[in-house]
């Protein structure tokens, strides 16, 4: 709502003290984006449910956690001494490159870079925006397509740090790349925005595993906005954990731009944060291009989990297809809106997508809105949506065959949750998965 | 085949030639000047000699509306309406009708027959003036006479207000009040008639009623307000709108239905709304915003609302159930067809309240020429409505490649016992199916027709027999010149 000016986050009203700490403010065209960046921020507000987009999340609680930078002239806030004690929380054990965030801050000494193919640059952003800021201007925004949001023009003017990762043409990187995002709370609720930039040159290859994880609970805003550009031929394949502190906010943005024959899979798990949103909006700007988003959540208590996505079918032949699932205990709260885009010449273009809620509890809410907007004649769409507990039948098989009705129960949630699993390619996430769904099941 | 061929062009021929009835004479006509205002509202109150209670809610409609916006949360594009530039009374302005059957092409009668359409439904087709035709007083008496016998209240809600106010006062805004929204608040502070329905305990509607059988006030004004009561254990099926073109200008049409069923009380609302859309050029047509609500407000009570809306250069309209009763039913049935450049934005709302409550959604979106067509629709599931049950099917078809289809499903549970289901398609117009038509010999354009229907069939199928004929020859006209 244009009409209110107010920010509604009082930290963002001392933009101008905070600004001139961050990194690149010597470079003019990036102090000109930052500060055009947050007039656009004030100048929407924090979004309301009166927005359309956030018809079911209400960001107010933002506004009431009093929050502070977690950067202050380029120190981050917020201790952690050593990995070792989160390694548990990791979902991934095998070799990668691993770059460890802290409140947002890129973490040298926690990290294990590796040796990487030629071609590859991986490293943190707040680095490079202080010391090398031009090479940076073409990835910079460059897979934004979004106008209005408002929390990622407050991202692009509070970014301090995040991740770099360019794959040059025909690179294939064969060890995971890893980026564990650690919230580590402090007595003052802290927020950081972080800012990956990933691009996959012509036909080079990477996967990429993304864990949001806490370090000790506690109140803090994590809002990271990632662009993924994937080039003609290239794949990339995205993994995310988002394990936040249950009273953590954590409102995610992913941007990705595909070109031809370009694939993109995204898997994100969802168990984590108080209130938590993962936006993903993707193009599909070449021929052949592929799309693939698969996602789980599990709420309970008073979690608040959306996941929001738009796939935009600009160009002919193209493919996405999409499947979300989740389970809602207590009074967990779940928002799934998905939209499909065909642009009008997008013809021959698929796109299917699935939404299936388990509710546990009478209290538990799942909103779904999937959406078909269609402009081309020559196309394939179809959405589906379910919700509701679990099938009774099913349920009295296993009793009938002695099994407990807590273990029937748990073993029913397994297997539709289980699916997403088949589509995985990475036996490492699949592990992981599997971990969090009986993690989250033994307290059932 | 043949014989519906040869309909389809006939009919075809008449919404065609749109000029041939279309120019308008006003006739002695009591008008309130231009705009709207307070004074409107009362000119309009005094004209129907209302009582002081419906004067003020109307009032306090007005009042609200002054200070509403517009809503604009639809896919819909049209120019900005000045609600200053409209008489909001008026007596209803006539068209050049033929005055009787003989001045209708006998070929057109020969084609009606042979299909078995009833002497007055090829009147209402031709655009014969009803009430200028032979013995339509006797007509109406002897429908009315029926319906007296079995207690039955049919009459415009103008006659309700003077003869069973306390009906019209206990029910008129208890399902869509005066506050809902910008163009139900417009209504209630401005309409002028419609129709009102009133079905005692028990009975049974021997007939299904419609809009036309009210003859006399058959041609009603732009804000129709109609308001139906199934009292317990009752059943009646309404018709509304009627399949004759209506050739009207660019002109607002903001109606309100309110439906209430009780204990095991039934109504079935049918639709076929074909207002005049607009040449191929988008000029011209009907802004249909229309608002349309039922309450199943006792156990096991039933509504469903099916619709064949081919008209209206804009169409706004969301026929809703609100499942109060424990075990109520709440239906939709749709089709919307929009071609040239129509815009259609419609679909349901189904909230589940009660126990056991079940509803159904069955709505087929066809775009053609340079249209937009939107299902809009929200299933909501309260913490209370325990077992209740939704299944939603969605299906778009697209002729061409300069229209849209669009498909805007809400979904909202808060039950774990409820079970929701929603489906969506979008294709095209197999091209298989389309040789295999043609093939044997049909022409592309009834090919056409031929899979459109079929493809509708399942809400075809759930409208009364009469209308049934008349919305298939409608599918193929509207689609007339989508193909080749």
């Amino acid at each position: 709502m244009a009409s209110e000016t107010t920010t509604g986050l009082p930290y963002a009203d001392r933009f101008a003290a905070i600004a001139a700490t961050l990194p690149g403010q010597s470079v003019p065209w990036l102090r000109e984006l930052r500060e055009d960046s947050f007039a656009r921020f004030a100048q929407l507000g924090l979004p309301t449910p009166r927005v359309e987009q956030w018809k079911y999340t209400n960001l107010h609680p933002l506004t009431k956690a009093g929050f502070e930078p977690a950067v202050v002239n380029g120190q981050g806030r917020g201790q952690i001494k050593a990995l070792q004690p989160l390694s548990s929380l990791l979902p991934a054990e095998e070799p990668a490159h691993r770059l460890v965030f802290v409140n947002g801050l890129f973490r040298r000494d926690l990290s294990e870079i590796g040796a990487l193919p030629e071609g590859v640059r991986l490293d943190g952003l707040g680095e490079a925006l202080a010391s090398e800021a031009e090479s940076l201007a073409p990835m910079l925004g460059r897979a934004v397509r979004s106008g209005d949001n408002a929390l990622l023009a407050l991202n692009t003017a509070l970014m301090a740090d995040g991740c770099i990762l360019r794959i040059g043409r025909g690179v294939s990187i064969d060890a995971p790349i890893h980026l564990v995002f650690v919230g580590a709370a402090e007595e003052t609720a802290l927020a950081f925005h972080p800012r990956n930039l990933i691009v996959a040159e012509r036909d080079s290859r990477a996967v990429i595993f993304e864990s949001h994880v806490a370090s000790n609970g506690g109140v803090y805003w994590s809002n990271p906005v990632t662009e993924v550009t994937v080039e003609d031929g290239a794949e990339i394949q995205h993994y995310k954990f988002q394990d936040e502190s249950l009273d953590a906010f954590h409102i995610a943005l992913t941007e990705v731009e595909i070109g031809e024959r370009g694939r993109y899979h995204s898997f994100v798990m969802t168990s984590g944060g108080r209130l938590s949103r993962q936006e993903i909006r993707a193009v599909l700007d070449g021929k052949g291009a592929e799309c693939r988003l698969t996602g789980g959540y599990l709420a309970r208590g008073k979690q608040h989990v959306d996941n929001t996505t738009e796939i935009v079918h600009a160009k002919p032949h193209t493919t996405s297809k999409e499947v979300y699932k989740g389970v809602l205990d207590e009074q967990g709260r779940a928002v799934f809106q998905g939209k499909i885009i065909v642009e009008k010449d997008a013809q021959k273009s698929d796109g299917h997508q699935l939404n299936r809620t388990l509710l546990l509890s009478d209290r538990a809410e799942i909103d779904t809105k999937p959406e078909l907007e269609i402009y081309a004649d020559d196309v394939k769409c179809s959405h589906g949506a379910t919700a509701g507990e679990l099938e009774e039948s099913a349920l009295f098989y296993l009793r009938a065959r002695g099994i407990d009705e807590t273990a029937a129960r748990r073993m029913l949630i397994e297997a539709f949750l289980g699916d997403l699993g088949e589509d995985l390619a990475s036996a490492t996430v699949k592990a992981a998965l599997q971990r969090r769904v009986s993690n989250w099941l033994a307290a059932i | 085949m043949a014989a519906s061929v040869d309909t389809a062009e006939t009919v075809q021929s008449i919404a065609g030639d749109k000029y041939k009835y279309g120019f308008i004479t006003d006739i002695e006509s009591e008008t309130a000047p231009r705009g709207l205002n307070e004074d409107t509202v009362r000119f309009i109150s005094a004209k129907k000699n209302e009582p002081e209670w419906l004067l003020e809610w109307r009032l306090k409609a007005f009042r609200l509306w002054t200070g509403m916006t517009e809503p604009s949360w639809s896919k819909l594009g049209y120019p900005p309406i000045d609600y200053q530039d409209a008489y909001y009374y008026s007596a209803p302005k006539r068209k050049e009708a033929p005055k009787s059957l003989d001045e209708i092409d006998p070929e057109l009668l020969k084609t009606y027959e042979k299909l078995g359409i009833p002497l007055r439904e090829q009147e209402m087709l031709a655009g014969v003036a009803v009430d200028a035709v032979f013995d339509s007083v006797s007509v109406a008496t002897t429908f009315r006479k029926k319906l007296e016998e079995k207690g039955i209240i049919f009459c415009s809600i103008s006659e309700a207000v003077q003869n069973h106010p306390e009906l019209v006062k206990k029910y008129l805004g208890s399902v869509v009040p005066y506050s809902d929204n910008f163009f139900a608040t417009l209504n209630s502070a401005v309409f002028t008639d419609g129709s009102f329905v009133y079905v005692p305990e028990g009975v049974r509607c021997p007939m299904e009623l419609s809009t036309y059988f009210r003859i006399n006030a058959a041609q009603t004004g732009q804000f129709e307000r109609t308001l139906i009561i199934a009292d317990k254990g009752s059943y009646v099926s309404y018709l509304e709108g009627c399949t004759a073109p209506m050739r009207d200008e660019n002109q607002l049409h903001a109606a309100v239905v309110e439906l209430i069923a009780l204990d095991d009380a039934e109504i079935k609302y049918s639709t076929v709304q074909n207002w005049y859309p607009g040449d191929e050029n988008g000029k011209g047509g009907i802004y249909n915003f229309v608002t349309k609500r039922g309450a199943c407000r006792g156990r096991n009570s039933q509504i469903s609302w099916t619709q064949v809306e081919t008209g209206s250069a804009i169409t706004w309209k969301y026929p809703s159930c609100i499942l109060q009763g424990e075990n109520s039913v709440g239906k939709f049935y749709s089709i919307a067809i929009t071609n040239n450049y129509q815009q259609a934005d419609t679909g349901t709302k189904m909230i589940h309240i009660g126990k056991n409550t079940r509803s159904t959604i069955v709505s087929k979106g066809i775009s053609a020429g340079k249209a937009q067509n939107t299902y809009r629709g929200l299933v909501k599931i309260l913490p209370g409505a325990a077992n209740a049950r939704n299944h939603t099917q969605c299906d778009s078809l697209l002729i061409g490649d300069k229209c849209g289809a669009h498909t805007v499903p809400y979904i909202e549970t808060r039950n774990r016992t409820a079970r929701v289901e929603h489906e969506a398609t979008t294709s095209k117009i197999d091209a298989d199916q389309l040789f295999y038509c043609m093939q044997r010999g049909l022409s592309a354009e009834d090919s056409v027709s031929l899979i459109v229907n079929g493809f509708c069939k399942q809400v075809l199928q759930e409208l009364p027999m009469e209308f049934a004929v008349e919305a298939q020859k409608l599918v193929g006209i509207s689609l007339e010149g989508s193909v080749g």
